[in-house]
């Protein structure tokens, strides 16, 4: 079994919508997590706050953001096993992050560092 | 009280007193010395008081003959280390002047600490478990067998491997205060803690024992060890206070679960009016008391959805909150039966056709529950599949008691 990053990418969803409507999508979250780590396939994952937020680039040149510049930020990732790269796309298919239009759920293979990937 | 309960009465409640603070006052790697001197002491109870009548405090009289028997065993053995030891090897100081302190301030620091050194992660949990019943409850040999449902001779074996790895780890009894080189080593072993008393909970209220009170026993002395970490500040900690609540939320249940043939009763046929209102209510003190700092614990998860299960109306708002309990549990610590009662929390917000397909990867096939569960599920969509699944279930059911249910089930499709 393999492990795979599924990482989303969206709007600042406390900008878009009301403190009740982010509670909905928490539970949403909740459940959808919840339903993988009822598979004991669930290896671990965070949201990641889009304020206080910042990008250190070339010549340490220290920015706000990323945002502005691209429109859907990384809003946070889960790791889960799955056998197979279709499996953890059947995963990520769940995902309420799905529900907003444009934004994206990128399913990635994580490297085992046993020297052949 | 007359003598004959009053002896196994104190027997309970004090043994397990003296031989903490003598264990702690003569260190861990003496702890037969003071279960030997704390057994002789109720020995010359029964002995003096059969004759001289019962003393006007029974308890102080207990505590003055173990202390003298402890002074003598010092002399004693001074006189070993004094006389004949140094021909031997060069004398140690040894042990001299030992006050024994049966304060009740003591008696709770004894008590405290001796929990945190049995708890030492050098000692497997199994073995906690027993050698927590045998020293700090003062269960007997024979009650912890029937307990554990297991021969006394497997306790027996249980407690001397203990006693000797504490004895080979040099485990000390230490104040939790002093003991322990940061917080986060007394967090650390606090887990431990926590993880043997949840065990111990659970061996009562789960045990097959057909010996109800021994059965409630256990689980009363691992809530009032766990009481023990919440008196004290360095212990009185969220997670302890949630599994405090846990295990009230649980024990409200005691009178309502079983028969008097002890057959279990299921959840849903429980006569709420025999559900224990002041446990309830304490249960849900301490998880108030829980409620701060950030970090949740899987008692904490345990205890949300124990709470509502306080409250039998079957509400939407109910089993949504249940469900996200058991999506918090799980994603703290995956067990199996935790992931088959997520499934039937789901099947009560999403309907059952959605927790089928979610059940059906779960894909626990070892585990009759998981059939029980599908069992469940498909009754009224499919009863054909209902019946095959209860079928499969009573196959791999172990208990008399299980079967039982099953066979229910099987009847009422």
């Amino acid at each position: 079994m393999d492990e795979f990053i599924l990482i989303f990418r969206h709007e600042d969803g406390s900008k878009l919508a009301s403190p009740e409507q982010m509670q909905i999508w928490m539970k949403q979250t909740m459940d959808w997590m919840g339903g993988i780590a009822a598979q004991n396939k669930l290896v671990g994952g965070t949201g990641l706050p889009f304020e206080n937020a910042r990008v250190v680039r070339h010549n340490n040149v220290v920015t706000n953001g990323p945002f502005g510049e691209i429109k859907e930020t990384i809003g946070g990732y889960i790791i889960v096993k799955a056998d197979s790269i279709d499996e953890a796309v059947e995963f990520a298919k769940g995902s309420p992050v799905l529900q907003g239009d444009g934004n994206t759920v990128e399913v990635r293979k994580i490297a085992k560092g046993d020297g052949v990937h | 009280m007359e003598q004959k309960e009053l002896i196994p009465h104190l027997f309970r409640t004090e043994f397990r007193k003296i031989t903490a603070v003598l264990c702690k006052a003569f260190g861990i790697e003496h702890i037969e010395t003071a279960e030997d001197i704390a057994s002789e002491t109720f020995l010359s109870a029964l002995e003096t008081w059969t004759y001289k009548g019962i003393p006007e405090n029974p308890v102080a009289w207990l505590y003055s003959v173990a202390k003298n028997k402890a002074k003598n065993h010092i002399r004693r053995h001074q006189v070993f280390t004094g006389k004949i030891a140094p021909q031997i090897r060069h004398a140690e100081p040894g042990i001299q002047e030992i006050e024994i302190d049966l304060s009740d301030k003591n008696i709770m620091d004894s008590q405290l600490q001796m929990l945190f050194a049995v708890c030492h992660p050098s000692i497997s949990t199994e073995v906690q478990i027993s050698l927590s019943l045998r020293i700090l409850c003062g269960f007997g040999i024979d009650e912890i067998a029937t307990a554990l449902l297991t021969s006394k001779e497997t306790i027996n074996k249980r407690l001397f491997r203990a006693k000797e790895k504490l004895r080979l780890e040099k485990v000390k009894i230490e104040p939790i205060a002093t003991g322990f080189a940061s917080e986060a080593e007394i967090n650390k072993r606090l887990d431990t803690v926590l993880t043997t008393l949840y065990l111990l909970f659970n061996e009562g209220y789960y045990s097959e024992s057909d010996n109800a009170v021994l059965r409630e026993d256990l689980c009363l002395e691992a809530m009032r060890l766990t009481y023990l970490l919440i008196e004290n500040e360095q212990t009185n900690q969220p997670a302890v206070n949630a599994l405090l609540s846990l295990m009230c939320f649980h024990a409200s249940r005691f009178n309502a679960r079983k028969t008097e043939k002890g057959e279990i009763i299921l959840y849903h046929d429980q006569d709420e009016t025999l559900w224990n209102h002041e446990l309830i209510s304490k249960g849900a003190y301490f998880l108030h008391q829980a409620s701060h700092g950030n970090k949740i614990s899987k008692y904490h998860a345990e205890a949300g959805i124990a709470y509502w299960h306080t409250i039998k109306a079957d509400t939407p708002e109910k089993w949504a909150a249940i469900l996200q309990f058991f999506d918090q549990l799980l994603q703290i610590e995956y067990s199996p039966i935790a992931a088959l009662n997520r499934t039937y929390a789901l099947s009560k917000v999403k309907g059952k056709t959605t927790a089928i397909a979610e059940a059906e990867k779960l894909n626990l096939t070892d585990n009759h529950f998981y059939f029980v569960l599908l069992g469940e599920l498909y009754t009224d969509i499919d009863n054909r599949k209902a019946k095959q699944n209860f079928q499969k279930a009573f196959l791999l059911a172990k208990t008399q008691t299980d079967k039982l249910t099953i066979q229910k089930k099987i009847e009422n499709l």
